[in-house]
């Protein structure tokens, strides 16, 4: 079932929380709302779900406004971010809920409860109740839970958010690999970039109550619309420069910009390069500039170079493989010559809102 | 388990568990056995013609009818306000919570005159009931609004916290699941409540089988209709039958220690199944 969402607005006691969101979830697609704590995606997913009510905007499930529908009547499966179980009741007691109070047979309850356990691979334990599970298999009752009814849409409010990596590494797969199954629309909130890239179809990044990009990962990652896209989205180094036409400038360097930036006239800029598109060199290649290596991280296949280039605005982080790294041997100490493969420039804006620089992250 | 196992992991068993028995048995178990001593210089046959009269008949059974019917009122009534105490910010919200407490500090006296000037045959209220047809004052139905009036907070006070703590997104996941309201409360809510709610119970139900001074007032204490049992154990002590009021008081003591045992056992029963426990 698709989903859309038209320029919903909602505030809680004055304070805006979403501006005008309008996003379009086609059917059967698996999409994460991405976005720093208090971006509003957690908003979104419940007004989706018919647990808030927007203030102005509408949202449809299959083309139809269900604005006045409350959660009871949409028929859309919740994962809530605690799971919300009941704790009184067993495993097979809390995914039968739905059905129950549906008034089904018993005999169909019972088929389905068994059937929807075996999804979840909780058969053996669904005499037990939710105090005695550990948090992934708490997560997976309450998924199984919520797809009792067979709901046509699926909203998970950071699914993984309570659990520890390894667990959640699991998870995340087996969510991808469950979606692929049922293909049941999904949307799942997350603040955490990996869980995004790794499990969805497709990534709609938030910022202070707005969407700034809906992309694939790949999309998004390659080709961030704005700067917050950019920044939120892996480590990247920013510094503060001026642009005029396909050339940018910061303290003296002339770098030039793959996709021209669409300033006419000068104007003041953010100019971001990737540690991992930047090269360091032992002599000065042209487009360069010097710095200090200050702390060398071997990271596995890569390592991070730490640098301090006191003309180019402080600190710098540099990626390198561990192969050129080697065949550089970079010290503490050593002063080397830095040059950007790949430049984005964003013009900067004077009203920026920023949902990363208001929680101070 | 022995207790030099659980030592390692706890430090202080020993200390603190002997300080708990020594403290109780000061404080509880020898004034009660000395109440059993005493009535047991009756003989057998004495105290059972005490125990066992028409009218200590009658008495219990307007103690424990009158303490279970108040406990039980107050279960339901005090689990109303204590929901909205617990979910509704309105203004006046603190002055009706320290107004809960009130019957814990009145002096039960005072409880008790000032229900009979309000419920009396020419009471504020009493006078209207009573043109009615119903008489409150002076009859069993005063006894267990007295006791109603004493049991409110303990109920209150049980279930307000357990009720502020219950997570708001359980009742959102049971809306969610398509559940009313109503099957939401009754099998979302309530059963999460049960225990706490036994508790505020059994607390009310036991500090009404001990209530004497606010019932004094309203009761009457008309022998085989009004008369409560701790009434009785205090006419006996007046009249210096020393032994009697103490055969009296010790089944007291037994009935309400079996009755609270069974909430008490009751009450683990529904904590496990609540997975509490």
């Amino acid at each position: 079932m698709s989903i859309v969402v038209r320029e919903v607005e909602k505030a809680f006691d004055a304070t805006p929380v979403l501006r005008g969101v309008s996003l379009e979830i086609p059917d059967g697609e698996l999409v994460a709302l991405l976005g720093p704590s208090g971006c509003g995606k957690t908003t979104l997913l419940r007004i989706i779900a018919g647990l808030e009510s927007a203030d102005a905007g509408e949202v449809r499930h299959d083309g139809e406004d269900v604005s006045a529908r409350s959660a009871r009547e949409r028929n859309v499966g919740v994962v809530f971010q605690h799971y919300a179980l009941f704790r009184h009741m067993t495993v097979e007691e809390n995914v039968a809920f739905a059905l129950r109070v549906r008034r089904r047979p018993r005999a169909q309850v019972a088929a389905r409860v068994a059937e929807l356990l075996r999804l979840v691979q909780l058969e053996g334990l669904k005499g037990r109740y939710p105090q005695q599970l550990s948090g992934g298999q708490r997560q997976r009752v309450a998924l199984a839970r919520a797809l009792a009814t067979e709901p046509r849409i699926l909203l998970l409010d950071e699914p993984f958010g309570a659990l520890d990596a390894r667990v959640r590494q699991e998870l995340r797969r087996w969510l991808r690999r469950l979606h692929d199954e049922l293909h049941v629309t999904s949307v799942f909130v997350t603040h955490d970039q990996e869980e995004a890239f790794e499990v969805a179809d497709r990534v709609v990044l938030m910022n202070a109550g707005r969407v700034e990009q809906v992309g694939t990962p790949a999309q998004v990652f390659e080709e961030p619309a704005s700067a917050f896209v950019m920044r939120f989205l892996g480590a990247v180094n920013a510094f503060k420069g001026w642009v005029e036409g396909d050339r940018a400038f910061v303290s003296g360097l002339d770098l030039e910009l793959v996709a021209p930036a669409s300033a006419a006239h000068r104007a003041r800029a953010h100019v971001f390069v990737r540690p991992h598109e930047l090269d360091v060199h032992r002599a000065p290649v042209p487009g360069s500039f010097a710095a200090n290596v200050d702390r060398v991280l071997p990271l596995g296949a890569a390592v991070r170079i730490e640098l301090s280039a006191p003309g180019f605005g402080g600190m710098v982080e540099a990626e390198l493989d561990v192969r050129r790294s080697e065949a550089l041997a970079l010290a503490p100490g050593d002063a080397v010559h830095l040059s950007p493969r790949r430049v984005r420039v964003f013009p900067s804006r004077e009203d920026e809102l920023d949902s990363l620089t208001a929680s101070g992250l | 388990m022995s207790a030099a196992a659980r030592r390692g992991v706890l430090p202080g068993f020993g200390l603190s568990t002997g300080f708990t028995v020594l403290y109780l048995c000061l404080v509880v178990l020898v004034p009660l056995s000395a109440v059993a001593l005493r009535s047991s210089s009756l003989g057998w046959q004495e105290a059972w013609k005490v125990v066992a009269s028409p009218r200590a008949l009658a008495s219990y059974r307007l103690s424990f009818g009158a303490s279970l019917l108040a406990a039980a009122a107050n279960v339901v009534f005090g689990g109303l306000v204590a929901w909205v105490l617990a979910r509704y910010r309105f203004p006046g919200r603190a002055f009706v919570d320290a107004l809960v407490d009130l019957p814990f500090a009145l002096p039960t006296a005072v409880s008790g005159i000032a229900l009979t000037a309000v419920y009396g045959p020419t009471g504020f209220i009493g006078r209207h009931l009573e043109a009615a047809g119903v008489r409150v004052a002076f009859s069993p139905l005063g006894v267990t609004l007295a006791l109603t009036f004493i049991g409110l907070p303990f109920v209150i006070r049980t279930l307000q916290p357990v009720l502020e703590d219950l997570d708001p997104e359980v009742e959102e996941a049971a809306a969610v699941l398509g559940a009313s309201r109503w099957e939401t409360f009754r099998h979302v809510l309530l059963p999460a409540l049960v225990p706490a709610a036994t508790t505020g119970f059994a607390l009310a139900f036991a500090r009404g089988l001990g209530e004497y001074g606010s019932i004094v007032f309203i009761s009457g204490n008309m022998p085989m209709r009004t008369e409560i049992a701790p009434l009785l154990v205090m006419t006996r002590l007046e009249q210096f039958d020393y032994a009697g009021a103490a055969a009296l008081a010790t089944v007291l003591l037994l009935a309400s220690f079996v009755l609270l045992l069974t909430i008490n056992r009751l009450q683990a029963w529904t904590r496990t199944r609540a997975g509490a426990a």
